[in-house]
């Protein structure tokens, strides 16, 4: 854990590391990464024949091949591995094409769906990825393979990005935000809009009108909620569901998402951040044997 | 598969989508548009296959409703061209 969670940066969430010290990747035939460039944060994951090794999450820089080889580098810290060990690397999130190290480029929908798979297991049938940027709604089938997406491609709006402005407006720490959200006797009525530009304005009116911070907060993960819902309802949804991305560590939002579909997510066992990642690197090893087989 | 390119606002829903499983990438709907709505890569969400398929271009997802305005007149909608040039009937649109 790297940050100082009581910085007065409210947006600033937690960066971490993390690989496994019992594991001695040297003995591994496949050593693959897959690395997943957001315009909000970048992770990096290390599999060592498709086993869970090291991952890094952190906040992409202005620079996306930087952020990518910072992810990378902070992955790789105190494991003795050095990047020419990995065999092969996939790159993946909005910076995909810009991380220097990648052999491929894949899209962040396969990869999260092959990424929860890995996570939640074989039953995981929905997911729902609330991302920096963007939201995105996918069936999976067992096996981890897309069935069929659907992506918000227009709005920024009720994501990591927007929750992170309005931590800020209302000077409370992002990783308190939803817990806050929830100490309301009463559901508000719901913010007319969760644009970033609009719910600014909106909450600033709201506060001037004496809502308690709480008050506010709960109509804002309200209408977020209610938002991803009905992208979720247009896709269809099927158990077990799941929320990946940044805002999956937000309470205040799945409960009511929860709440509004009548149906539990299932709880996470690893960051929910670093799906895409994931995915990545189960790609990276399942494209290396295929190039092995061709030979 | 079933890909949704497009999005929500509050004036309504404006999705066109694509059964990879039907289209198999010939191009048809890519000549039959005049607005370069479609494109024919490999498939991005299966990237162990070789399959070719056809996407909406990145640009044009968001704002299929502005570009495809002219193909829906509100009275006596025709066919549409990309949905009459595909054989497989592999396109459809939510709107
Ligand atoms: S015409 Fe139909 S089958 Fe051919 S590329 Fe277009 S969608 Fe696919
Ligand atoms: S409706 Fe017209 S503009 Fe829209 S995709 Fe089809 S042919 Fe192209």
């Amino acid at each position: 854990m790297a940050e100082d969670t009581t910085s007065k940066e409210y947006w600033r969430w937690t960066e971490s590391n993390w690989h496994d010290p019992d594991m001695d990747w040297r003995e591994g035939d496949i050593v693959s990464a897959g690395v997943d460039v957001g315009s909000v944060s970048s992770q990096a994951v290390i599999m060592v024949d498709g086993k869970l090794y090291a991952y890094s999450n952190m906040r992409t820089g202005s620079d996306s091949p930087k952020s990518a080889e910072n992810a990378m580098d902070w992955a790789l810290e105190g494991t003795g591995m050095a990047l020419d060990d990995i065999h092969y690397v996939v790159g993946t999130g909005y910076g995909r094409v810009n991380v220097p190290f990648a052999k491929r480029a894949i899209t962040e929908i396969a990869c999260h769906a092959r990424g929860a798979n890995f996570m939640y297991g074989p039953t995981i049938k929905t997911v729902l990825d609330m991302g920096g940027q963007d939201c995105k709604a996918i069936r999976v089938d067992q096996k981890g393979k897309v069935v069929s997406f659907l992506m918000n491609d227009k709005c920024a709006a009720g994501t990591g990005r927007g929750m992170e402005v309005f931590a800020d407006l209302l000077g409370v720490h992002i990783t308190k935000v939803g817990e806050m959200s929830l100490q309301v006797d009463e559901e508000p009525p719901m913010v007319s809009s969760t644009c970033v530009v609009f719910a600014k304005s909106e909450a600033s009116a709201l506060l001037r009108e004496g809502w308690p911070k709480e008050k506010v907060l709960a109509a804002y993960c309200l209408a977020m909620a209610h938002r991803v819902v009905g992208l979720l309802e247009r896709l269809g949804i099927e158990e077990d569901f799941a929320i990946t991305g940044g805002i999956a560590k937000n309470i205040g939002v799945v409960s009511r998402i929860e709440k509004e579909l009548e149906i539990k997510a299932l709880t996470p066992s690893l960051d929910t951040q670093i799906a895409g990642a994931i995915g990545g690197a189960l790609f990276a090893r399942a494209l290396l044997q295929k190039e092995r087989k061709k030979k | 598969m079933i890909a949704n390119y497009g999005y929500k606002d509050g004036s309504g829903e404006y999705f066109i989508s694509v059964d990879t499983e039907k289209c198999t990438g010939c191009g048809d709907c890519v000549e039959a548009c005049l607005y370069g709505v479609f494109e024919v890569v490999e498939n991005p969400l299966d990237p162990l296959s070789d399959d070719q398929v056809v996407v909406v271009t990145e640009a044009e997802r968001k704002k299929i409703k502005y570009t495809c305005g002219p193909c829906k007149p509100v009275s006596d909608r025709p066919p549409l061209p990309c949905m009459a040039a595909c054989l497989e009937d592999a396109i459809s649109h939510s709107w």
